[in-house]
């Protein structure tokens, strides 16, 4: 019997949730990892092992692992570090589990790899001659949240490839293991001049059919983007929805053409639009969007959700979950066409991830 | 033996770090690297690379601000104390 586990990362350490395959009834744990927040969190399958990536105002950034889904954790921040050079490693704010190794993004904007289940790190790249690096390098340059190298994508199939997201300068791949990259931008759409068009795009959350290894769709800052070639060219996909902002999205894990946003005002508020709670769905790769809001507030709720706060559950019939910025988490068990309220009152919800664990 | 208190925020990351506890070391630097060995990363949680103090933390040896050169002898009280900060 499957066990359907929601990890959920705050502003004030981690949660561990635990339902059955009907995703109806659910228990909470936590918070764990000492309060600190975090910003990300993932699940090894292979070895049934909890990340989480947490830093806190005092005691500095570190990966945080539990080998019994969330009862015992250690902390880890060997080698997480850019040592007594010109970068300074504030946080980790993106855990990817791939081919039996742990990779993180951090910033200041780095990519970092554990072959040994999280009790030491290496750095693999700093993305060196990149264009764009000297400026997300600089202090006096540094967008709000501060997030530098907020996601590695893996590739699921071949271990020395994956793309790296650098916060406000876009998507670059490596197919050598952070040997060498390419900027894989071109397409993407831009509301501000760029030094260098290769570069300057605001990502906000990429995200891969696990069908399709070629198509990806991307929550931008400014629009929503598909690409058919793995990230070698972006198409718009933005028609249809309320807003052209967000934050998160997720990928269906059977159809290649089913995709998730949360649309948000773009100003500085950056809610759902008119204080009405809503996920959007497209099942046909963005020509066409369907507002799902059923069980979700109608009125008054000016909620937001974050880069990583949907996730979305490999069942055959899937669960999409979004953890909002105010610490409402909702779940759905029907792809989203009906949603609940599974918690009201976390602390700030900076991420989601979903494990079905056999 | 230096007489050496730590913030309550770490004991929790190291088990069986006592919030109180006596060092043998010449300065608060030699101190906490005495301090990494028997529980490891405890220098992370302290300071960044350098090393310098974390932003956050201070160090007060008798009792006066102090920083990771400054002298111990065998009866100085070093206070490690995390910023009163945060929300």
């Amino acid at each position: 019997m499957s066990e359907i586990v929601l990890l959920v990362g705050t502003r004030k350490g981690c949660f561990v949730l635990r339902s059955d395959a009907e995703r109806r009834d659910w228990t909470a744990d936590g918070p764990f990892c000492e309060g600190w927040p975090v910003y990300d969190t993932a699940y090894d399958p292979d070895s049934r092992v909890i990340y989480a990536a947490a830093a806190s105002d005092w005691h500095g950034a570190g990966v945080w692992r539990s080998a019994d889904l969330g009862s015992t954790w250690e902390l880890s921040s060997a080698g997480l570090s850019y040592g007594d050079g010109g970068l300074r490693l504030s946080k980790v704010s993106g855990l990817t589990v791939a081919h039996g190794r742990v990779l993180a993004g951090a910033e200041a904007a780095g990519v970092f790899a554990s072959d040994d289940g999280g009790v030491t790190w290496s750095l693999l790249s700093t993305l060196d001659g990149q264009p764009g690096r000297d400026a997300w390098n600089d202090p006096d340059r540094q967008p709000p949240g501060h997030l530098g190298l907020p996601a590695v994508l893996a590739h699921p199939d071949e271990p020395s490839r994956f793309w790296a997201v650098v916060q406000g300068f876009g998507i670059f791949e490596t197919t050598d293991d952070g040997a060498s990259w390419t900027p894989r931008n071109r397409g993407l759409r831009a509301d501000w001049p760029l030094e260098d068009p290769a570069v300057g795009y605001c990502v906000h959350k990429l995200v891969m059919s696990p069908v399709d290894h070629d198509r990806l769709y991307q929550q931008n800052h400014c629009g929503v983007h598909r690409s058919d070639d793995a990230g070698r060219s972006w198409v718009e996909i933005t028609e249809g929805l309320p807003t052209d902002f967000g934050f998160a999205a997720g990928a269906h894990p059977h159809d290649r053409d089913t995709f998730y946003v949360v649309p948000l005002d773009p100003g500085h508020g950056r809610c759902m639009p008119e204080g009405r709670a809503a996920v959007w769905r497209t099942r046909d790769a963005g020509a066409t969007w369907r507002r799902l809001d059923d069980g979700l507030p109608g009125s008054n709720a000016h909620l937001g959700v974050l880069r990583e706060g949907l996730a979305v559950d490999d069942l055959d019939v899937p669960g999409v979950y979004v953890g909002t910025s105010t610490g409402q988490l909702f779940a759905s068990a029907d792809e989203g066409d009906s949603w609940r309220e599974i918690a009201s009152y976390l602390p700030a919800i900076s991420s989601v991830e979903v494990a079905v664990v056999a | 033996m230096a007489e050496l208190h730590l913030p309550a925020t770490l004991p929790p990351l190291h088990p069986g770090l006592p919030r109180r506890l006596d060092v043998d070391a010449r300065t608060v630097r030699e101190a906490i690297d005495r301090l990494d060995g028997e529980w490891p990363g405890l220098r992370d949680r302290l300071c960044e690379p350098g090393p310098v103090l974390r932003r956050h933390i201070n160090v007060f040896v008798d009792r006066s601000p102090a920083g990771l050169e400054t002298a111990l002898d065998a009866t100085s009280r070093v206070d490690v104390i995390a910023a009163i900060s945060g929300g």
